[in-house]
């Protein structure tokens, strides 16, 4: 082996490279929690992106580039949320229809930005006295603003979900739609409102990469990282703790495909590049194993009414 | 009691104890299998010139070239892009008949092209009467293969199929790169990532002279009829359509399900493989990168399209075979090929919507005449 593996810089790219997929992974379980399967993440992220990137250039603030790819990313939920809630359709095909959409127009309109280096982006900030403990410090408290925003987003939208009167109507929306519309639950609203707000999210996790952790634009820049945030939401059980779990372990993965190539150890990238995609199979077959004796196994931990329409029927 | 009368049964109690027939994935009304593509795709038309207006482009001049080279100049290459469409779309129509949902079939296009391209280049003598059965076999193996796991994975452990077999379309691309950027990169080929081409032996025969459309085309059509006859008309092509239709009415009948997912799966690749055995050996000749142009997802919106009807699936594939090859004429008019993505995705909003509203509307038809003769 030409060099050595610097464990500390390995588990510091770790958080960064599972950071987008994190925000994905949240933002699709909100979405999944109100009963609605959204497979369009990866054309969500591509398009959140490109906008956040694009407004960045234009206005030279990434904060507004942000805040864009938060408006791109709920706009394109919207979409699905209306074929989805309001009229009814398939939401795997929608879902894939979103994919192409999203995938088109990040290609479409971000042409002309291919190559342009970032106007602006996330630096690394180093949290005083917190980033000079050992170890912890620089793997925890030397990174971007988007990698401290997800340490305060897990345990708020935790907290959000099983502790509070919203979360609690989230979830009965989701659990058995006919209850919660008899509560007097808005069924359809709620279930706009959280694919929007899981949109914007992924339209975050998009703008994590080409405004952090790689900031410059290219096509499919993304590499999957959609798709993968989905099966994890299946290994997270919906559970954004353990969404905190499975992004690090696929940020993990990247890392040391990374490392390992600066090790120079005679793997060809080409095999390590595939663990992650390996690595989401085999996350969804342990997870499935797990729960071997459940009825119905990771089916019996989603949420009962996900992916089925909701149509209050009147009976005269 | 035969297999179809307690399938039958089933689906009586089924409807006594919901109140409603269990949901179909396609409507049958003639009218609207016909009205409903059409509007939707004028429609998609006309978003996709707004798109095309609001970034300052001439979108009359832009679509009315895309259709004059697709369709009238170039219809031959438009045949040629159908192709892999039509046998791709196929295996996607068999999975998505059991609500199986194989978005692998990129992958296991390219789990074909592989196994193809290998028999090709270990056996560059071989006459063609002795290497195109065996690269057909091949290929139709290798798409088997590549769609195995996810088959398995989904009939043993309930392991989601949609995110398996999509993962392997990454998988299936990496490995690719990795053969002609590696040990099969054509040693005279000047450091480009390609094989060697391939023996003349080894090609596909030209099917219309003068024009790039070949042998596969028969592939293409035959897999069409024997498709329709396999689900239409067996024993098997039933039971997929009962597990597709109600699984707790399928599981009752006695149906093997776990058996029938992983064939639905391994049939499902092995055309799909096909596919890309005959887009490299009848067009390319040779491996290169991105020799797939997104076949595997066109062909999922086609399947969908078409109603998973093997007819209907030759039809729209000609339609997409028209949209991929403009990617060229794109180029040429200075738009990004992103457009073509965008354009699918917005054409199947529309036909998806166009479907629900139509289907809404005699749904609530039905309900006001029923509470009219309720009232009376």
């Amino acid at each position: 082996m030409a060099g050595e593996i610097d464990v500390v810089q390995t588990l510091a790219t770790t958080v960064a490279a599972g950071t987008p997929v994190l925000y994905a992974t949240l933002g699709e379980i909100l979405t999944e929690r109100s009963g609605v399967l959204n497979l369009g993440l990866e054309g969500m992220m591509l398009v959140g992106g490109m906008a956040g990137f694009a407004a960045t250039a234009v206005t030279g603030n990434v904060f507004i580039g942000v805040l864009v790819s938060l408006a791109a990313g709920a706009a394109l939920a919207l979409i699905h949320a209306f074929f989805a809630c309001s009229i009814g359709v398939n939401q795997v095909v929608s879902g894939l229809s979103l994919t192409l959409v999203g995938t088109g127009i990040a290609a479409y309109f971000g042409r002309s930005l291919v190559g342009q280096p970032a106007a602006d982006s996330f630096q690394t900030i180093k949290i005083p006295v917190l980033s000079d403990l050992p170890v912890v410090g620089p793997i925890l408290f030397s990174q971007n603003l988007f990698v401290y925003f997800s340490f305060l987003l897990v345990p708020a939208l935790y907290f959000f979900i099983y502790r509070t009167r919203p979360g609690l109507n989230l979830r009965a929306v989701g659990e058995n739609p006919a209850t919660a519309d008899a509560q007097g639950i808005s069924v359809v609203g709620t279930r706009y409102l959280y694919t929007m707000l899981g949109g914007a999210l992924v339209g975050m996790g998009g703008a994590s990469i080409s405004l952090g952790s790689n900031p410059n634009w290219q096509e499919n820049i993304t590499a999957g990282r959609g798709w993968i945030a989905v099966g994890l939401v299946i290994f997270a059980l919906w559970n954004p703790w353990r969404a905190l779990v499975g992004a690090y372990l696929f940020g993990g993965l990247e890392a040391l495909q990374f490392s390992l190539q600066v090790a120079g150890v005679p793997i060809s990238s080409y095999f390590l590049r595939m663990l992650p995609y390996l690595l989401t199979i085999a996350a969804l077959v342990f997870t499935q194993w797990r729960l071997k004796d459940q009825a119905g196994r990771a089916s019996s931990a989603a949420p009962s009414g996900l992916g089925l329409f909701y149509l209050r029927r009147e009976r005269g | 009691m035969s297999l179809k009368q307690r399938a039958a049964k089933e689906l009586e109690i089924q409807k006594k104890l919901v109140g409603l027939p269990p949901r179909q994935i396609y409507p049958s009304t003639a009218f609207l299998a016909i009205i409903t593509p059409i509007l939707s795709i004028l429609v998609a038309l006309l978003i996709a010139a707004l798109i095309l207006f609001v970034s300052g482009r001439d979108a009359i001049f832009i679509l009315s070239e895309i259709f004059r080279t697709s369709f009238i100049q170039n219809f031959a290459e438009t045949v040629v892009k159908a192709i892999p469409l039509i046998l791709a779309a196929l295996g996607v129509a068999l999975a998505f008949r059991a609500r199986l949902w194989n978005i692998g079939a990129e992958g296991q296009f390219y789990g074909g092209v592989l196994a193809s391209t290998g028999l090709a280049l270990s056996f560059p003598n071989l006459p063609a009467l002795v290497i195109i059965p065996l690269m057909v076999a091949g290929g139709l193996l290798g798409g088997a293969l590549w769609g195995l796991l996810p088959g398995l994975l989904r009939a043993k452990l309930e392991v989601n199929e949609i995110i398996s077999s999509l993962m392997l379309n990454y998988v299936a691309l990496l490995l690719t790169d990795y053969l002609i950027f590696g040990p099969w990169k054509d040693p005279e080929g000047r450091n480009f990532p390609v094989t060697a081409t391939f023996s003349d032996e080894s090609r596909l025969p030209t099917l219309v002279e003068g024009t790039r459309i070949h042998f596969g085309l028969v592939f293409a059509i035959v897999a069409a009829g024997l498709v329709w006859l396999l689900v239409g008309r067996t024993k098997w092509g039933f039971e997929l359509k009962v597990m597709g239709d109600n699984l707790k009415a399928a599981r009752y009948a006695g149906i093997n399900i776990s058996r029938n997912i992983i064939i639905a799966f391994l049939l499902s690749g092995a055309l799909a493989g096909l596919a890309g055995m005959s887009e490299v050996t009848g067009v390319a000749g040779r491996l290169q990168q991105n020799i797939s142009p997104g076949y595997g997802y066109t062909a999922i919106i086609i399947a969908w399209l078409a109603r998973l009807n093997p007819w209907a699936i030759i039809m729209v594939a000609i339609l997409f075979g028209g949209l991929v090859s403009s990617g060229f004429t794109m180029q040429r008019v200075g738009v990004s090929s992103g457009l073509v993505t965008l354009l699918q995705g917005i054409l199947l909003f529309c036909v998806l919507g166009g479907e629900s509203l139509y289907r809404r509307l005699l749904y609530q038809a039905a309900l006001r005449r029923s509470n009219l003769t309720k009232e009376s």
